[in-house]
């Protein structure tokens, strides 16, 4: 049980069926919800798991559960949604438990549905996953011949319909407003909040959003317990994660270990250190809108708490390494580019300010950076910041510059200074 | 005209949505998997049938990149832009496919066979650099299995 997300994933094999994930133990969580028939109960077993959201935010799920209006109080339909729009770049941990092991997800979205007493799940899917889609489909039809989904499920009087949406692109989707809209048949702009999703969501009724990662923990808290998940981690908070690092490193790749694992064991021991040749200089520890850590912080823990004492965030814990044969100021223009490109265009300072970056950026990387461009760069960081814009791109764009521009001033200079960018022959 | 075919699909995605106009995404997909693209003559159809304005299921459908409003190649190659791509060397690799089906980023080979698309991050960091022909993903090709590949589209 010290891989309980993929214990069951057989990398080149395809996803276990319904018999074999019942072998192995699954659906047996499920059963033990609806014969307790206590979804508060339920709620509160989560929030003692310390389970935080692994879609980057990292808010307490059973937390995040409980604003849901209980009862009679809430109108219905109540929806519960998966995040499966997995677009962050260097973000590729959703892909494996979708295509690897889809009954957990389906499993855990029953789970969590039946917590808040929703009525309809989606799960909200990017088109590119191709496996992914195939591999949840026929799981769902599965779930539904034996009766855990659909009316009445295993004779409990709870009844749950679980779709499958695949999008049509655009990043912002995965922001959890703009999915809603998304799912709504609209442009996937983000909404104002508050009034936040769980009072009113999609259609304007109360709905959950949770990412992929965190949901597929929820029938393995239910089984096991929350203290016993609380023990899988080495920090405060509960449980495994999915760690990842790309870039050029001996082998890129996925593990689950204990949360808190750090950068160190993960860089060092499971993708093998840097590539013969190459040397580190930065680490982007969670997706593309984390800030750069830098090459001595490796003895970070890969925790929530422990990330943002180091400067950054823990984001999706998938890593991105820039070495010393890549230029720190092209991987920042891409980035921004990214941003630039998927912004969704509803408020001034992302819409016109990204552009606005990517254009420097690119002048410095083309040799025609002027010394005053780095205090234009600085001053957007803070004008992008939380609170200037409706939802969290922007802030997110900028934290990957923001610390770039200080680890990596020398290079910033060099370029100026030598009108060229050094790295390019 | 939409066909029966087309209609029934659309139906069946309807039923999963509380507004009829949430499976608009969905039938905008269904009519481009069977058409290729959309054009603005189905695009009306298809918003009559939503009980939609043209002009809002227009605005919906300019939104998503994976929607296509022009006609594409029979293959569309969808190139990763983002960052564990872009360092792995995906530059090179790009720039060997345009010279190679002598197009750029965002247009079609002459014949139709393909169009070349940048996306964003396609979710296979490790395996980067990372491109989709249609629905099949490949990870770190190099030149020559980058010609077999796309040889295989015909
Ligand atoms: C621009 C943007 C993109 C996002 N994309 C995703 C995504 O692809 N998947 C995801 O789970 N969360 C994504 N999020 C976070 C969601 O808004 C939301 O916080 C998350 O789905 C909540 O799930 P969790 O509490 O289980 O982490 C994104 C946020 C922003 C601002
Ligand atoms: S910050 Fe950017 S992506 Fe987010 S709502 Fe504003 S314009 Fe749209
Ligand atoms: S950055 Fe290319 S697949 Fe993620």
């Amino acid at each position: 049980m010290d891989h309980p997300l993929t214990a069951n994933i057989r990398p080149g094999e395809g996803p276990p069926d319904i018999e074999a994930y019942g072998k192995a133990g699954g659906y047996r969580a499920l059963q033990k919800v609806l014969k307790e028939a206590d979804p508060k109960g339920l709620i509160q077993t989560v929030m003692d798991s310390h389970l935080r959201g692994r879609g980057g935010a990292g808010f307490p799920t059973g937390r995040k559960w409980s604003f849901v209006p209980p009862g009679d109080r809430a109108a219905h339909p109540v929806y519960f949604i998966i995040n499966a729009d997995e677009m962050e770049p260097g973000t590729f941990k959703d892909r494996l438990l979708l295509e690897g092991n889809p009954h957990l997800l389906i499993e855990g979205t029953i789970i969590g549905a039946y917590a808040i007493q929703a009525d309809i799940a989606y799960i909200f899917l990017r088109q590119e996953y191709t496996l992914a889609k195939r591999s949840c489909s026929r799981a769902i039809a599965r779930a539904y011949e034996r009766g855990y989904l659909g009316k009445n499920i295993l004779g409990s009087g709870y009844s749950l319909e679980l779709y499958l949406h695949t999008s049509a692109g655009r990043y912002i989707c995965g922001e959890e407003t703009a999915l809603l809209n998304a799912l709504e048949g609209r442009r996937a702009i983000p909404r104002a909040k508050p009034p936040f999703p769980p009072v009113t969501g999609l259609w304007g009724k109360p709905t959950i959003v949770n990412n992929v990662e965190t949901i597929c923990n929820v029938p393995i808290i239910v089984e096991h317990g929350a203290d016993r998940f609380r023990e899988l981690s080495r920090s405060v908070d509960g449980g495994t994660k999915l760690y990842g690092v790309s870039g050029r490193v001996k082998r890129p790749g996925l593990w689950e270990l204990p949360m808190g694992a750090t950068i160190r064991e993960i860089l060092e021991e499971h993708a093998g250190g840097m590539r013969d040749g190459f040397k580190l200089r930065g680490i982007i520890p969670g997706g593309a809108s984390t800030d750069f850590l830098a090459a001595d912080q490796l003895d970070v823990k890969m925790d929530f708490d422990s990330v943002a004492a180091a400067g950054s965030r823990l984001g999706t814990g998938t890593m991105i390494i820039l070495d010393d044969r890549t230029c720190p100021v092209g991987m920042v223009l891409n980035l921004i580019r990214f941003f630039a490109r998927e912004s969704c265009g509803w408020c001034t300072p992302c819409r016109e300010g990204l552009p606005w970056l990517a254009r420097i950026l690119e002048a410095i990387e083309n040799g025609e950076g002027r010394p005053r461009d780095l205090d234009i760069l600085r001053r957007h960081t803070g004008l992008l910041a939380p609170g200037h814009t409706f939802c969290a791109l922007a802030p997110g764009a900028v934290e990957p510059l923001q610390s770039a521009l200080t680890l990596f001033e020398e290079d910033f200079n060099r370029h100026i200074r030598e009108n060229r960018c050094p790295w390019r022959k | 005209m939409l066909t029966p075919e087309e209609l029934t699909e659309i139906q069946a995605e309807l039923a999963r949505y509380e507004q009829k106009r949430g499976g608009c995404i969905e039938a905008l997909k269904t009519v481009q998997r069977h058409r290729g693209w959309i054009s603005d003559e189905t695009l009306a159809e298809l918003a009559d049938f939503l009980e939609m304005t043209p002009a809002e299921l227009g605005s919906v459908s300019t939104f998503y990149n994976l929607l296509f409003r022009k006609p594409v190649g029979r293959h569309v190659i969808l190139v990763c832009t983002s960052v564990s791509c872009w360092v792995m060397g995906m530059g090179d690799l790009l720039e060997h496919i345009e010279k190679k089906l002598g197009i750029n980023l965002g247009e079609t080979t002459a014949d139709g066979r393909f169009t070349l698309l940048p996306n964003v991050c396609l979710g296979a960091c490790d395996r980067a650099p990372v491109l989709m022909i249609d629905s099949d993903l490949y990870g770190d090709p190099d030149v020559k299995t980058i010609d077999e590949i796309l040889a295989g589209y015909v």
